[in-house]
């Protein structure tokens, strides 16, 4: 379970409130039940004690929403940021995508997020009420009374293999600081390029032929903020709304994380939101990783202002034939 | 009723699958969903399928037909391809009643033909729901998970399977298969239903009532302050809108070939910004116009239209998938809709 309260965060929101440094809270709302809360622009002291909760089911990324937010009303927002999420807040900051000026950033702990749906994995549907209890997480089944599952057993993939549990942009931080975590990340991606070219595009053709090509990864990617986008314009000579055959479905997930590239904090919400449960975050990783291996280690939104090196230039940078059979090496 | 023992299912998908394409929920990494019946295909014990069972009569893409051109010359090439026989099987009661209303809106003037061969070629076989989700809420529209209908209604025990014919097309299948089941009372069935009604009482959102909305609440509801909070943080995608059972929009378009253009039409979400583009502007502008839409679409106006029928089954499948758990109950909830 989480070390930092509801309670604690209700009370840090509502003295900010009421000493004028913010005018509202970005927060997560209780939802029907104890695990789908939805994002929420909180603008008083009483809806914060009545609806406001941050407990094991509160993965959502805010970073992105500051983008609208930070335009709509005047003061401060305040935004409370786990530690993954100020890698996506600090490269929203480097593409000028919100005025830092109008958020009060607060760096919270995070133990990691729970997957409801590996939850349902171990106790079956029917769920009426969660309760965390240390390590363990209480699950109460209209079918078979109480279960108890293992918080560890039930960790969102992206929380397995976290990359940081430390925070790179706050004003100000709860609780204690934590550390850059050695993941083991690009695991899952050393698997991809150990399978044969033929197993590969098996594997990727399976999972992007599930596609319902419903825009849930790019709509919640802090990385995706174009006005317009491409896909959904129809001066465009690519704007389609669906599938007009399986290969084209492939070339909208693999333009974006082209697109990305570079950007991706490896925050992991594409695969989150996904309702296909596709591994879309493994695109993204295998360019990361790729980008590490080519350039030097680079982590984007480790802070603000860096230049990632597919936007820079060096002396020293590799030769596009060099990459190309350091690549192949690698993919032998 | 007519009976079988489960250790016989695999044999009658065989006898079925003899004459017509069956379909039926399979196990895969990520959910369950429809596939084609082969041998050693088992049949999955889900709630439900990821993606509705609509797409059997309304799929996400289909093409329409196909121009070809040669110097000044156009030819006009036939796609269609809904006249195949087919049967699904394990369809839920939600996804039975969201035939209905799909329906109601492709099989009236003009009806639109490639829906109706669709219908016409398809024998769908229901299940009963024994373990419904904290997210299901049929019940609220007056569906019965226990009486899934369809042209034959399924129900499924530990040991056996049963089997009950609602329409002609049921019967004749039903009789196809009377060489692998028997007659047989419905002691089992009867018991079964009453368990599923103790169930269904005690589900989470047993309490969620349509009674406030329906036909000539427009005006009620349009400019209702709510909206503006439960948009909020909608963003856009169109999630709800495709695996939602009862989501019917859609746009043609033509796909540009080397020698002429396809032309096909594909599923549509009021949720994106482009929906009501037109020649003179768009019409929604915000994104709680949009939002407001859809849900308006499916508690007034679709039941306006529609002898106060909803356009909604309560399958739950947007409370789980939705980004960011928004949802119709709890935009029923906020306009009042509990009991």
């Amino acid at each position: 379970m989480q070390k930092i309260t509801a309670d604690m965060l209700i009370e840090k929101a509502v003295s900010l409130l009421e000493a004028g440094t913010i005018s509202r809270v970005l927060g997560w709302k209780k939802g029907e039940f104890d695990y789908d809360v939805t994002p929420y622009v909180f603008a008083d002291a009483e809806s914060l004690k009545k609806d406001f909760v941050f407990d094991d089911f509160c993965g959502a990324n805010f970073s992105k929403y500051l983008v609208a937010e930070t335009r709509k009303a005047e003061g401060k927002v305040l935004v409370f940021l786990k530690p993954c999420d100020t890698y996506s807040f600090n490269q929203l900051l480097t593409e000028h995508r919100f005025d830092r000026e109008a958020v009060y950033a607060v760096g919270i702990p995070c133990e990691g997020m729970a997957d409801i749906n590996k939850i349902k994995e171990i106790t079956g549907d029917g769920i009426s009420s969660l309760t965390s209890k240390g390590d363990k997480i209480v699950v109460d089944t209209i079918y078979d009374g109480e279960k108890e599952v293992d918080f560890a057993s039930v960790l969102a993939e992206r929380c397995v293999s976290c990359k940081s549990k430390k925070h790179v942009a706050y004003d100000e931080l709860m609780g204690d600081e934590g550390d850059i975590t050695d993941s083991a990340r690009f695991d899952e991606v050393a698997q991809l390029e150990a399978m044969t070219e033929d197993e590969r595009f098996a594997f990727w053709q399976s999972q992007l032929s599930k596609c319902i090509r419903c825009n849930a990864c790019r709509d919640i990617c802090p990385a995706c903020t174009c006005e317009k986008c491409v896909f959904e314009n129809p001066e465009s000579p690519v704007e389609n709304k669906a599938i007009s055959d399986s290969f084209e479905e492939k070339m909208f997930h693999i333009i974006r994380a082209f697109h990305v590239a570079g950007r991706c904090t490896d925050c992991g919400e594409c695969s989150r939101v996904c309702p296909q449960n596709i591994p879309l975050h493994l695109l993204n990783r295998k360019f990361i990783k790729d980008i590490n291996s080519f350039y030097g280690e680079y982590q984007a939104g480790a802070e603000v202002g860096s230049r990632a090196p597919l936007v820079d230039y060096t002396t020293e940078d590799i030769e596009p034939g060099e990459a190309v059979m350091k690549g192949e090496g690698e993919n032998a | 009723m007519r009976k079988c023992s489960l250790d016989n299912l695999q044999k009658v998908f065989a006898l079925i699958a003899e004459n017509a394409s069956l379909y039926l929920p399979v196990d895969k990494v990520g959910g369950a969903v429809f596939e084609k019946w082969q041998e050693g295909t088992s049949y999955s014990n889900a709630l439900n399928t990821v993606r509705s069972a609509k797409d059997f009569f309304f799929p996400q893409t289909e093409n329409m037909m196909e121009f070809k051109t040669k110097g000044k010359e156009i030819e006009v090439v036939d796609t269609r391809d809904e006249h195949e026989d087919f049967v699904v099987f394990g369809v839920r009661a939600c996804d039975v009643k969201s035939f209905e209303i799909l329906d109601r809106v492709f099989l009236c003037e003009p009806v639109d033909s490639f829906y109706a061969n669709r219908r016409a070629h398809g024998v769908i076989i229901s299940m009963a729901c024994t373990r419904p989700s904290e997210t299901c809420f049929c019940q609220t529209f007056g569906i019965d998970a226990a009486n899934p209908g369809a042209d034959i209604s399924c129900w499924k025990t530990d040991s056996e399977i049963f089997f009950e014919a609602n329409t002609e097309k049921g019967e004749k299948l039903l009789s196809s298969i009377a060489a692998l089941t028997e007659d047989t009372d419905e002691a089992a069935v009867e018991a079964q239903k009453a368990k599923i009604a103790e169930i269904m009482k005690k589900l989470p959102l047993a309490g969620i009532t349509p009674d406030k909305f329906g036909g000539g609440k427009t005006s009620e509801f349009f400019n209702a302050p709510q909206w503006k909070e439960l948009s909020q943080s909608c963003l856009g995608c169109g999630t709800c809108t495709f695996v939602c059972p009862t989501c019917q929009c859609y746009d043609i378009r033509d796909f540009k070939t080397n020698d002429g253009v396809i032309r096909f039409r594909c599923w549509d979400s009021c949720m994106y910004s482009d929906f009501t583009k037109m020649a003179h502007g768009n019409i929604r502008n915000s994104q709680l116009e949009r939002f407001r839409q859809r849900f308006m679409h499916k508690l007034v106006y679709y039941p306006e239209n529609n002898e106060g029928i909803f356009g909604c089954v309560g399958c739950g499948r947007c409370l789980a998938k939705c980004p960011i758990s928004m949802n119709i109950v709890k935009v029923m909830k906020s306009l009042g809709g509990e009991a």
